[in-house]
């Protein structure tokens, strides 16, 4: 029932679609085909979204259930009696060590480690692929090189090597040193990604700016970064996750327990070894520390559906 | 701006030498300078483990490298199909993106149970015969593992496709229907060529994921049955922090990223090699 | 503003000091519920002393927290004091001269009078000088078993290790799994060191682990504790759970008859509201030889610059060991306390047990004070790889056993 709504609303929807194909020449293409078409699409997407959401969809259930009922093991069956108490626990209640208060311990330590870390990286790898792509200058193609490799390095390896160049700078267990390596874990990946988007832009563009005289930083305003918000959005993405989630650098360079990122409070709820393990807490955790990114991923939607329009105007 | 290039410069390379160099040495506990020549090596490379580690990599680099590209790019071309509700799906699919894998892994290791997930539920509704049982069985675990990869890692992939749909032209399409072509056949034909850059960054974001592949396998199998699921990354860390032996997992740390630079330098002379802004 | 902030803050420091209150930060991976209670009965009496616990808790055990304070050493800014195992895991650090050397705090409390058994405190002694203040024992030697899953079976709960697999039939008649065995390296070759010292018995397990005596692991002893082990594999068949706590759940519900786990799984017990003795069984040693061996936690305080700090340091070394700190930590924590004159508040069947064994002496050293963690480590694999491959037979295991233990440290 609802899928025949739906595809009678996207039929709807594709209407301008039709109209053109019909217009093609062997003009064959009445709205059967078309619906079935759609079939297809939505089919294929529902398929999917089922595939990524079935773990959600455990966790979620899982959350809501009292420990005997989850020892009981029937991991899809949804929750006999509903309890909020999880949630309420993993954000505010729960023990790590001695503090017992929650997630919401270290949440605004986070936002603080986060904002920085995500504009500089975003912004230095944006310049760096702008310069890459468009600015051959000497010693670009060493840089990069290396760059690349640094996206392959096992950050754990480098562990014990940034603690001595942090000490040695000074900068060991500060907000500033924490920052700075994040931004540097983020350039290789980010420097590519806008490396190789821009260099897809027509380059009469570029030329044709440089002509009438505008310099590096203004065809970098002017020009190409109105263009590029999809792939700054991607580039946010990866960053806020990545920057968000990480654990080891956080609790490795920042040096006083009170500054500590949310991810140390989600490691030491969900990660006790010896301890007890309540699954609906760490259940509610995860899901409650995704939330952020989440609400990114969301926000930045918008932006997605400008690029669109950004991407008509160098036609 | 500089100075940042700068650090990461420093950070890379200087990281990477002295990764090296320890790698030469009888570091424990502590990096000390203890030189130990190829000792290091001679034992990483005499280790099954560490085979089994390689084996398991290519195995898994290779169906995820694939996976990811065709799961990524379908996603992304269906969402771009003008639908209903596309920041829902597109949420939908980057979410387990956002989720910390030490719970998601645990997840994925209870619906991959026998005992708890999948089998279990087939089997209830009737189909006794119905087995699926991925992470204890050595021979297929390392698919058991894609499962939960590819649910993690495609969302990215497909945004990134998104982006490079949306960075195409509407003439083209336009063009396209003009000249009677496919959709189908237009996306293989004309997009995907004009998306190779794209193709490129998902690539070594793609690749640089599964050399690094750790946390899933940590949560999901911890290596087993056995050793059946380990990877490189892991042996890394286990030698280092596990096992307190940093020269071991320097040593196993640098093999990969000479494989890495075995890869990347060809590679990088193609990229370069085609001056397109020149 | 910004100034007088500065100021008033730095008054508060001053007037802190004056009192001679310090902050200690503190790191330990302790972070579940009846850890957290117990860590907070730690801080609680150090607070008391009108000093201030800084709580640094990393949760993941060793493999997480251990780069992270290492981390911290290298950087120059260490944790006042941190966890560790007892046993060889800090003897680097100690060799490196980055600890604090505890001997006069040790000599002044008594400690080689009072801490029980003598061993623990050997694992903090290096040339004659000690490191480490112990705080806690917790034992793998113990063996869970359902008494539930045998009532259904319709047989007596074993009381060894014989009666255990002679009753696996049965059992599995009934549709129980005998052993349940999480699919992690240590809890295989958790349960192989068990094995190993309950059916080999002491000297022939510490000719291996100690002596690294290659002939006592093809000896006659440890021939047959392959073999066992190779049947023990057969016996944990049919439950595939990765987490040691998931094998636990099957033991409570019954799914499973029996699991080989440390003292630390009677914390599930309890939560699930079972009772010791009535709803399940525990025996230590495989109820063949009983022996505790005596692992546990303990804390090093690295060097630090600040005299102050450092008499804080050594004043805290003092309060975790004191008979008060000892019971209500290890009361609220389920481990045993590491001195023997004192008496838990609360003790069921299963822990009086252990307190019994501590008692008689009937004790052997932790694994971890023997083996190097880096043996530890190819051990685990090893023996997992056995585990897990049925074509890899008990003198397979028993050969290359051999060579890792003739190689190690």
């Amino acid at each position: 029932m609802a899928d025949l709504a739906m595809q009678n609303a996207t039929a709807a929807m594709t209407q301008p679609l039709g109209q053109t194909l019909a217009a093609g020449p062997r003009g064959r293409k009445p709205k059967k085909r078309l619906s079935r078409a759609n079939i297809i699409v939505y089919g294929t997407l529902f398929v999917m979204a089922m595939y990524y959401a079935l773990p959600l969809y455990v966790m979620i259930v899982t959350s809501l259930k009292g420990m005997p009922e989850i020892r009981m093991g029937n991991i899809f069956a949804p929750p006999l009696e509903i309890t909020f108490q999880p949630w309420v626990k993993a954000w505010q209640e729960a023990c790590t060590g001695i503090n017992c208060d929650g997630l919401s311990r270290g949440f605004w330590n986070s936002v603080r480690i986060l904002i920085p870390s995500v504009i500089l990286s975003v912004a230095i790898a944006s310049v760096n692929g702008y310069a890459l792509s468009m600015w051959k200058f000497k010693g670009s193609e060493v840089f990069f090189t290396i760059l690349m490799i640094g996206a392959f390095i096992p950050y754990q390896v480098m562990l014990y090597p940034i603690v001595i160049l942090l000490r040695e700078a000074g900068l060991y267990g500060s907000l500033t040193g924490l920052v700075l390596v994040h931004v540097a874990f983020g350039m290789p990946i980010n420097t590519l990604l806008f490396r190789n988007y821009f260099s897809s832009i027509p380059e009469e563009l570029f030329k044709a700016a440089r002509v009438d005289g505008a310099g590096f930083w203004a065809i970098f305003f002017k020009i190409i970064l109105p263009m590029s918000l999809p792939i700054c959005v991607v580039a946010l993405i990866i960053q806020v996750t990545g920057i968000w989630n990480d654990f080891l650098f956080g609790v490795t360079y920042i040096s006083s327990p009170d500054r500590y990122p949310m991810t140390v409070q989600l490691n030491n709820i969900v990660n006790s070894v010896q301890g007890v393990k309540e699954y609906n807490v760490n259940m509610a955790a995860t899901l409650l520390t995704g939330l952020v990114p989440l609400v990114i991923y969301f926000a930045s939607g918008k932006l997605f559906v400008r690029g669109i329009a950004a991407g008509a105007v160098k036609g | 701006m500089l100075p940042l290039i700068f650090t990461a410069m420093v950070i890379f390379l200087g990281g990477t030498l002295w990764t090296v160099v320890y790698s030469f040495t009888k570091s424990g506990l502590l990096p000390r300078l203890t030189w130990d020549g190829l000792a290091q090596y001679e034992r990483l490379w005499s280790s099954r483990k560490w085979i089994v580690s390689i084996e398991n990599l290519a195995i898994y680099g290779v169906f995820s490298l694939i996976g990811t590209l065709v799961i990524g790019f379908t996603l992304a071309a269906l969402l771009d199909r003008k639908i209903r509700g596309e920041a829902v799906f597109r949420s939908i699919f980057l979410y387990p993106f956002a989720l910390s894998f030490i719970v998601t892994g645990l997840v994925w290791q209870w619906i991959l149970n026998p005992e708890l997930g999948l089998q279990s539920v087939m089997r209830d509704l009737g189909w006794q015969s119905f087995t699926f049982d991925p992470l204890n069985n050595p021979e297929i675990v390392m698919f058991g593992l894609l499962i939960a990869g590819l649910w993690q890692g495609t969302g990215l992939i497909m945004c990134i496709m998104l982006a490079g749909l949306r960075g195409i032209d509407e003439d083209i399409w336009k063009a396209a229907r003009v000249d009677g072509i496919g959709t189908v056949k237009t996306y293989i034909r004309i997009i995907i060529p004009m998306m190779r850059p794209v193709f490129v960054t998902s690539l070594v974001l793609i690749a640089a994921g599964i050399v690094k592949l750790y946390d899933l396998v940590v949560a999901q199998t911890s290596g087993g049955p056995g050793i059946s699921s380990e990877v490189p990354a892991k042996y890394v860390m286990t030698a280092m922090f596990g096992g307190q032996n940093l020269g071991q997992g320097f040593a196993a740390s640098t093999m990969m990223l000479v494989m890495v630079v075995i890869i990347l330098i060809p590679w990088a002379y193609l990229e370069f090699g085609d001056k397109k802004h020149g | 503003m910004k100034l007088s902030i500065k100021l008033l803050s730095a008054t508060a420091i001053c007037a802190g000091t004056t009192a001679g209150a310090v902050d200690l930060e503190v790191m330990h991976w302790w972070t579940s519920g009846g850890e957290a209670a117990a860590v907070s009965k730690l801080a609680e009496a150090w607070d008391g002393t009108g000093n201030k616990w800084v709580d640094g808790a990393i949760a993941g055990g060793g493999d997480t927290a251990r780069p992270i304070m290492v981390s911290r050493i290298i950087g120059g800014d260490p944790p006042a004091a941190f966890q560790f195992n007892h046993g060889r895991q800090a003897e680097e650090l100690i060799e490196a001269g980055l600890l604090l050397d505890l001997t006069d705090v040790a000599e002044a409390e008594g400690w080689k009078d009072l801490v029980n058994p003598p061993s623990l405190l050997d694992a903090c002694t290096i040339d004659g000088k000690i490191y480490c203040a112990p705080v806690n024992i917790h034992s793998w030697q113990w063996m869970w078993l359902s008494n539930a899953a045998y009532e259904k079976a319709g047989v007596q709960v074993p009381t060894n290790w014989e009666e255990f697999t002679g009753s696996a039939q049965a059992l599995r008649d009934a549709d129980i799994v005998p052993l349940a065995v999480g699919g992690q390296s240590w809890q295989e070759k958790g349960a192989f060191d068990v094995m190993a010292l309950a059916l080999a018995g002491k000297d022939a397990w510490l000719a291996v682990n100690q002596d690294k005596s290659t002939d006592a692991v093809m000896g006659p002893e440890f021939t047959r504790v392959f073999e066992e082990f190779g049947a023990a594999r057969e016996l944990a068949k049919g439950l595939n759970v990765q987490d040691w706590n998931q094998a636990t759940a099957a033991v409570i519900n019954g799914t499973a008859g029996a699991q080989i786990m440390g003292d630390w799984a009677q914390g599930e017990f309890a939560i699930a509201g079972q009772v010791a003795g009535t709803d399940y069984s525990c025996l230590p040693g495989l109820g063949e030889v009983a022996l505790l061996d005596t692992g546990g936690d303990a804390f090093y305080f690295p060097v630090n610059d600040d005299p102050e700090i450092t008499a804080a340091q050594k004043e805290l070394a003092a309060l975790m060991l004191s008979p008060d700190v000892q019971v209500s930590f290890n009361s609220a924590k389920g481990s045993l306390p590491v001195r023997g004159d004192v008496n838990l508040t609360t003790v069921n069947d299963c822990t009086q047990k252990g307190l019994d064994l501590l008692a008689e002496g009937a004790l052997a050293p932790a694994l971890t004070t023997l083996l190097s963690p880096d043996t530890v480590t190819q051990l685990n694999d090893l023996v997992t790889e056995f585990w897990s491959m049925p074509a890899m037979t008990a003198a397979d295991l028993q050969l290359q056993f051999a060579d890792i233990i003739g190689a190690a440290d």
